[in-house]
């Protein structure tokens, strides 16, 4: 008897919970389709404010910078996430190991103002000892960015790294293989899904950040979250309402896809992994 | 055979070689090593000198930072001007409270609607679970701030939930739900309660359920059972969900800004404000160090538990 009721709360909650996260992006598609001016009062269907937005060229402008930075930032942050995690995991104590895995993790929960501020007077104070970056844009928001996602790559890739097998690199080894080669031939391959994922979490993390992107940003250099704030913050907009819609939209079908893949993906390494048993 | 003798007979590309073959684990630590102390620790030296200099208005925000070595006698009197400051002038403390009070409550709230959620989760069957999982992780690879700006229009004056309660005749004028204190808790609830449910998952995920029923075989009533049994080992999952949800929601910026407008003083706003329409980097500097200073200890046990995660 308590049991039903125990199952029925839970039931109710994960309903509640699932509807409070989905109801305000839903009514932020609904209206998106408003003829109205004024968003949460419904004129009439109408696709205009859609026009509006592709019509803008400060909107173009910022999603290929917000993309410029995202594509660069996911590379790196990946190769330097991935070797962070290798050595975090794999090389055992070495001289400074507390302070690197302090600075890997304090990233994840670092509030973004600070990070923000203090990336900027390091900029600023690199300017004045060595004249560079000589102006602020592309290259400080790629470099705050890799900075903050590459702490995500390597918490990925350690879990990965902690939950793997290492029989396959024990083999390759005791078969003589160098310990360079086998981190090369064997480990690498193995991460891999690891990376996919840490590059798509960067490249996601990137297009998202709105406060270390406005800090260390100079005059001219507007990436789409620093334009969406700067348009919302007067009040509501229709045509934020229908870029909403389509960042919404190309999210989720990116997630679905990625979810497709790696259940196709692994089905077929379940197949080959029980066809070599067989031979 | 001598080692330094073949090397200086041998090419670039061959030395180049041999450093890889010989040091490679040294670069793997060294590269992302190198990274992380110049754009992530080196900075906030920067940023606590700069909150131990002299603000002069009139002058660019950087000159300070030049005077610093040359007035090093002088520098003692206004190390502690700047902190004073923060000390004496009211809003700053006040604030200091406030968002710690907005980001405790914050959390709690997360607590209660995430651990039914996760309990939920691990208890469905393996396809129900997948889809649930996939539910919670897609809103966070969404736009953070467009999920905040929603919320825009669902609390304005003129918004959904006051258009619904007027045209149910509950209320006849619209009630202020924009611009206060209660739009910044739903706006934090709202974007931080995954960070929540995720580590609770990962927690329960890994339980043994059998004590549950070994508990209920010896006569335990489910609340018995909820309290010294549930509870105490999904402790190290609430700890690590409450600390994700607690340290960032401290410093948030976004959220009030955009839901709790000129009337919820948080610190990350204050911040933000002081540094880009104040001019002040000094003081902005002192805001972040102390901030730091307050969330270093949550955000330490946070590291601990997460090296203890990964080493296993």
């Amino acid at each position: 008897m308590s049991n039903g009721r125990q199952s029925r709360f839970l039931f109710i909650t994960t309903c509640f919970g699932i509807a409070f996260l989905y109801i305000p992006m839903i009514m932020l598609i609904i209206y998106s389709f408003n003829k109205s001016k004024i968003v949460p009062i419904w004129g009439g269907f109408s696709t205009k404010w859609y026009g509006v937005l592709f019509a803008s060229e400060e909107v173009w402008e910022s999603v290929t910078l917000s993309l410029k930075v995202a594509v660069v930032n996911a590379c790196f942050a990946t190769i330097l996430g991935t070797l962070a995690g290798l050595a975090l995991v794999r090389f055992g104590r070495f001289k400074g190991r507390t302070l690197f895995s302090g600075m890997i993790s304090a990233p994840l929960v670092m509030p973004e103002v600070i990070t923000g501020l203090s990336l900027l007077l390091m900029f600023i104070t690199l300017k004045e000892f060595i004249g560079w970056p000589d102006k602020r844009g592309f290259t400080t928001i790629t470099i705050a960015h890799i900075t903050f996602s590459m702490a995500y790559v390597a918490v990925i890739i350690q879990s990965r790294l902690a939950g793997m097998a290492q029989d396959l690199e024990e083999a390759a080894q005791d078969l003589g293989a160098k310990p360079l080669r086998v981190l090369i031939d064997i480990t690498l391959p193995l991460l891999a899904p690891g990376m996919v994922a840490g590059w798509l979490l960067s490249f996601t993390l990137s297009l998202d950040d709105l406060i270390i992107a406005s800090f260390v940003s100079g005059p001219g250099a507007v990436t789409l979250p620093m334009l969406i704030y700067s348009r919302v913050r007067l009040g509501l907009r229709p045509d934020i309402n229908a870029l909403a819609t389509i960042i919404i939209l190309v999210v989720a079908i990116g997630v679905l896809l990625a979810a497709w893949i790696m259940f196709r993906q692994q089905k077929q390494r379940e197949l080959e992994l029980s066809m070599s048993e067989e031979n | 055979m001598n080692e330094a003798d073949k090397i200086s007979h041998i090419s670039l590309a061959d030395r180049l070689n041999h450093v890889l073959q010989h040091h490679w684990k040294r670069l793997i630590v060294f590269i992302p090593y190198f990274w992380l102390f110049v754009f992530f620790l080196a900075p906030f030296f920067i940023v606590l000198k700069i909150s131990l200099s002299e603000a002069i208005i009139a002058s660019p925000p950087f000159k300070p930072m030049l005077n610093w070595a040359e007035e090093g006698i002088m520098q003692i009197r206004v190390v502690v001007d700047n902190y004073a400051y923060l000390w004496e002038d009211d809003l700053y403390v006040k604030t200091y409270l406030n968002s710690l009070k907005i980001s405790t409550i914050s959390t709690i709230l997360c607590l209660l609607l995430g651990y039914p959620i996760a309990y939920a989760i691990v208890r469905s069957s393996h396809t129900t679970k997948h889809i649930l999982l996939m539910l919670i992780i897609l809103p966070f690879w969404t736009s953070f701030l467009l999920r905040v700006y929603a919320w825009m229009g669902l609390l304005a004056d003129q918004g959904t939930i006051n258009n619904l309660l007027i045209s149910l005749g509950v209320i006849d004028d619209p009630i202020r739900l924009l611009y206060s204190e209660f739009a910044v808790y739903v706006g934090i609830v709202y974007t931080y309660v995954p960070f929540m449910i995720l580590p609770l998952y990962a927690n329960m995920e890994k339980l043994d359920w059998t004590l549950l029923e070994a508990a209920a075989d010896l006569g335990a009533k489910p609340m018995t059972t909820f309290f010294t049994v549930t509870l105490p080992m999904t402790t190290p999952g609430i700890i690590a969900g409450a600390l994700l949800v607690f340290i960032p929601a401290t410093g948030e910026f976004v959220i009030p800004d955009l839901l709790g407008g000129g009337n919820v003083l948080m610190i990350g706003r204050l911040l933000y404000n002081e540094f880009n329409a104040n001019v002040d980097w000094p003081v902005a500097s002192a805001v972040a160090m102390v901030l730091l200073v307050v969330l270093v200890l949550p955000m330490m046990l946070y590291q601990h538990i997460q090296s203890k995660e990964t080493e296993g």
